[in-house]
């Protein structure tokens, strides 16, 4: 039997294939994984217990633990969303996303850190503290789902639930140096997901390796009655095993990666040097233009936070979660929401109430869906050329903490490479895909190439991922690690 | 100065008697423990998403039909933003600028629009004013938040309030027949709601509105908006102006107060809501739904008038009735001798008359009468084989105890009297018994006769047919 580190060291395929093998049982890997979320020092994880996947023969996910973003309803075990105003929530039911992971096998392993309601791109808006990039303890993971990627990096999870809204899975899990998968909208049920964004929402995997993403996104895809909005894939998603990119074309956008855009000196190194390797694997780069793709997060910040300032509105203190007594009614909901919302969320809910306020709605609501229709038929039409569009995924590499809290504008455009995707509802993957140093100097840090592919397209935009993963050879934080010791 | 002339419009909120709520899998009830139909969607947990009830759709679509409205291709739903303690997720769903049913007709009246959309909660209050401002404490009752609704606003084509109640009356029997609701305004499964403005009679313009609530029956619904029309008709006559407001109906006295601002004056910020895909009736579910529609009031008053040659109120009170006209359905059905007008003069005469001495409400099903008997009476009072006042004491009978009209007649020994003699020797006792009579009428007093024919019917106990004995009185005095 190997020991605990070398069972850490293990991707999800990996850790699966130990436990068919014999190597190891369900219940040892389990002990394992819990031992290394119980020396959690970044702050990852919220709720830190281990709930099943220590059962032999229960599916063939038994043995593999995945942490939880904090933002999945688990029935009878604590539910934040990172949130004062649901402290010491327990959820009577779990979503469908957690259910068919646990149906297949897998343990649930702890509740990770967020920002307050997915709001955020570095977790810092969490009620609970902020997270640590296991690369540099002064730095952010990124976020929203921050405490995921970090306990992936950090080696305190061999897999992680994220969600995405405009970048929430692809910006940390490039910031942390793993891969993140965004979904097409619709691909995985948003039942039991706590909802800050419903049209943008979506869940997907953080994870070592773009094969364990192909595992967990098979698991956890298909349609779900509970969620009108959910359509499945077309076909169950296959573990990729691509190694060139033949004839496959890849799309750079000008509007998202030109040289006006704030990118950092060494992530667009990077990026070239991805382009070049691409080529390298056989495949073709292409120019491709989305004209209304820099006008995303205008559009995203209008749409994000109208459907937020509507979906936090159940947080009123009668039924559930925190509730400030007063003399009366309204004070109670003013109380009861001033103490139990951060600043952040408070910001999001006043801009969106105001979006669709009377009289403001064909100014701000009306006119950002419109943008957000062009933005789905600027990608239409560049699909048309080319396999894939790839950018940056974040225009920096992991910043210092509390660099940027003061200026929300400045955290907002983090997203800047990641919301049109989202937008248009399409399905993108981060890899990471280097280092390179901050423009502020330190130690390198981990640069994140973005793929994206036209709605229902993961299991090509998983093959491509693949090859290009292959090729790259990144050693995660945790091999170093591995190896230093 | 010119009259003035009142301009109403009604806006009705049904609820429908699906076997489930409009977004999640929890069982319809009225007076079960409370909170016990509840589960995470209808109580607006964290995470958790709608999911349309494809029965609603139906109903909804079967209201349409039934009200001659175009049916939506494709139609959606909006979110109503406002906190209140029965709104669990703070808004509520509900469908906004695409309804599922446009542009139609009841009777006289033209039909805006019939909209889907979800119930809220029940609020008590605790306190004297039983609202929410001023009360001690107010709990909730979860089992009616999510209870499907169809909303059905009319154009404002009413003129009167007695005009608004008929309506009504119409719009409740058309929704009965299809039973898509128990229509109980009483219990709030059918709540109706005016709007009242007045304007000088044959302009075009719409004076200022005001919103009529609580108005939980038909007769409240007149009333309500009887004393709305001479309140502002007193405003305007003293040169004051009406103020759009929502007012709540009292019941007890009749009055009219403004609702407090608080409780009503939102900007619902309505935006499509992202959780739902469109409702697209399928060719099938439309079929369904028309082929679901039973005789409406309004066709059916029309057959009863032009096939049946019911007169008009007799008519009407069988269409818009639903269990009356479905007795008399059946009574007619089991059929064969009564003309169908004697049938329905005996259900809507003597059997409703039953109904109320046994306080029984309104469905003839609830007496111990059957259809059939009914009809079998009819037919002997008509074939003259007992009179009509024994005809009312068998129909009493069958009302209170059951059984067949001619057990009763049997039993009661009810049977015309057709033997000529004892007949005869009947009509001189009671000439003689009535002497004074008897010597008006051979004076020529033919209106005296009517005593002597009741001193014969009092003999017979009613067994003598009154048109025969009058007759052969007339022979003896004439």
């Amino acid at each position: 039997m190997p020991a605990s580190e070398e069972i850490c060291r293990l991707s999800a395929t990996e850790l699966i294939a130990g436990i068919e093998a014999g190597s190891f049982s369900p219940a040892e890997s389990i002990e394992a994984w819990a031992g290394a979320m119980e020396s959690d020092d970044l702050n990852a994880f919220l709720w830190k217990g281990v709930e099943g996947g220590a059962e032999q023969g229960s599916g063939h996910l038994s043995g593999l633990p995945v942490a939880i973003k904090d933002i999945f309803c688990t029935s009878g075990i604590p539910t934040t969303a990172g949130s004062r105003i649901l402290e010491g929530y327990k959820p009577p039911y779990s979503a469908t996303a957690v259910e068919r992971l646990t149906e297949a096998g897998a343990g649930l392993l702890g509740k990770t850190n967020m920002d307050e309601f997915a709001m955020g791109s570095s977790n810092e808006n969490s009620a609970y503290g902020g997270v640590s990039n296991p690369w540099d303890r002064t730095r952010v993971p990124g976020g929203s789902s921050g405490g995921s990627a970090a306990a992936v990096a950090g080696g305190l999870a061999p897999c992680a639930l994220g969600t995405d809204t405009g970048g929430s899975i692809r910006q940390p899990a490039a910031l942390c140096g793993i891969v993140g998968l965004k979904p097409t909208y619709g691909a995985i049920s948003r039942f039991g997901m706590i909802a800050f964004a419903s049209s943008l929402d979506q869940c997907g995997p953080l994870t070592r390796t773009v094969a364990d993403a192909a595992l967990l996104l098979e698991v956890m895809q298909g349609q779900d009655q509970r969620d009108s909005t959910s359509v499945g894939l077309e076909a169950p998603i296959e573990l990729p095993s691509s190694t060139d990119l033949d004839g496959v074309r890849f799309g750079v956008p000008a509007e998202l990666v030109g040289g006006d855009v704030g990118i950092e000196v060494g992530v667009r190194e990077v990026f070239e040097q991805t382009l070049s390797r691409i080529e390298e694997l056989g495949g073709e780069v292409a120019e491709v233009t989305l004209p209304h793709a820099a006008h995303g997060i205008s559009a995203y910040y209008v749409l994000a936070p109208a459907e937020a300032s509507s979906n936090l509105a159940r947080y009123d203190g009668v039924r559930y979660g925190l509730r400030v007594e007063a003399d009366d009614l309204v004070s109670m909901y003013e109380r009861t929401r001033s103490e139990g919302f951060g600043p952040e969320v408070k910001r999001r809910i006043m801009l969106g109430t105001y979006a669709l306020s009377s009289g403001y709605y064909d100014a701000y609501y009306a006119q950002a869906q419109k943008v957000r229709t062009r933005i789905a038929e600027d990608f239409t039409a560049a699909f048309q050329g080319v396999d894939f569009v790839v950018t940056p995924t974040s225009p920096t590499v992991a910043f210092p903490l509390g660099a940027r809290t003061q200026d929300p504008l400045s955290m907002y455009l983090s997203d800047f490479c990641t919301v049109p995707m989202s937008l248009a509802g399409i399905p993108a993957i981060s890899i990471p895909a280097g280092l390179a140093a901050p423009p502020e100097g330190g130690p390198e840090l981990p640069v994140g190439f973005q793929i994206a592919a036209p709605a229902f397209g993961e299991q090509d935009l998983l093959e491509a991922a693949h090859a290009l993963e292959m090729s790259i050879g990144f050693q995660r934080l945790d091999q170093r690690e591995g190896e230093g010791a | 100065m010119t009259a003035l002339e009142p301009v109403i419009g009604l806006e009705i909120h049904v609820q429908l008697a699906t076997e489930t709520k409009m977004f999640c899998g929890c069982r319809l009830s009225f007076g079960d423990e409370p909170n016990s139909h509840i589960c995470p969607v209808c109580l607006g947990h964290p995470g958790v998403l709608p999911n349309v009830n494809e029965q609603a759709i139906v109903y909804a679509l079967m209201i349409g039909e039934a009200l001659g409205c175009e049916i939506a291709e494709r139609s959606t739903f909006h979110r109503k933003n406002y906190f209140y303690p029965d709104l669990p997720k703070g808004y509520q769903i509900s469908q906004y600028d695409h309804p599922i049913a446009v542009d139609g007709r009841l009777g006289d009246v033209r039909v805006h629009r019939a909209h889907l959309e979800e119930d809220a909660a029940k609020l008590s209050h605790k306190g004297a004013s039983g609202r929410i401002h001023g009360s001690g404490a107010s709990v909730v009752d979860f089992n009616r938040g999510g209870t499907p609704l169809v909303e059905i606003v009319s154009e404002p084509d009413i003129r009167s309030a007695a005009q608004a109640r008929e309506w009504a009356q119409l719009l409740r029997a058309t929704l009965a027949s299809l039973g898509v609701s128990d229509c109980n305004m009483e219990e709030g499964s059918l709540r109706v709601d005016g709007n009242v403005s007045l304007r000088p009679a044959g302009s075009d313009e719409l004076g200022t509105k005001t919103e009529l609530k609580n108005m939980n029956s038909f007769r409240f619904l007149e009333r309500g908006i009887e004393a709305e029309i001479e309140r502002q008709r007193e405003l305007i006559e003293s040169g004051q102006e009406v103020e759009q407001e929502t007012l709540h109906f009292h019941p007890d006295d009749g009055s009219l107060t403004p609702m407090r601002s608080k409780e009503y004056a939102h900007d619902y910020r309505y935006f499509p809501e992202p959780d739902l895909v469109p409702v697209v009736p399928t060719a099938e579910m439309r079929e369904a739904a028309r082929a679901a529609l039973p005789e409406l009031p309004a066709a059916r008053k029309e057959r009863y008038l032009t096939e049946l040659d019911l007169p008009e109120a007799t008519a009407a009170s069988l269409a818009f009735q639903p269990e009356l006209g479905g007795f008399f359905e059946d009574a007619l059905a089991a059929n064969s001798d009564a003309t169908p007008r004697a049938i329905a003069n005996w259900v809507t005469g003597d059997l409703v008359a039953a109904l109320r001495e046994q306080d029984l409400g309104e469905d003839p099903y609830r007496s111990k009468a059957e259809p059939r008997e009914i009809a079998a009476l009819a037919a002997m009072v008509e074939g003259k084989q007992v009179s009509h006042s024994a005809g009312k004491q068998i129909l009493a009978k069958l009302a209170a105890e059951g059984g067949t009209a001619a057990g009763v007649v049997e039993s009661e020994g009810l049977a015309q009297i057709s033997d000529d003699s004892e007949i005869d020797a009947m009509i001189d006792a009671a000439i003689e018994s009535e002497p004074e009579a008897a010597d008006q009428v051979r004076s020529g007093n033919e209106k005296a006769i009517g005593r002597i024919v009741g001193a014969a019917m009092k003999n017979s106990q009613g067994r003598i047919d009154g048109g025969l004995a009058r007759e052969k009185i007339l022979e003896r005095l004439g």
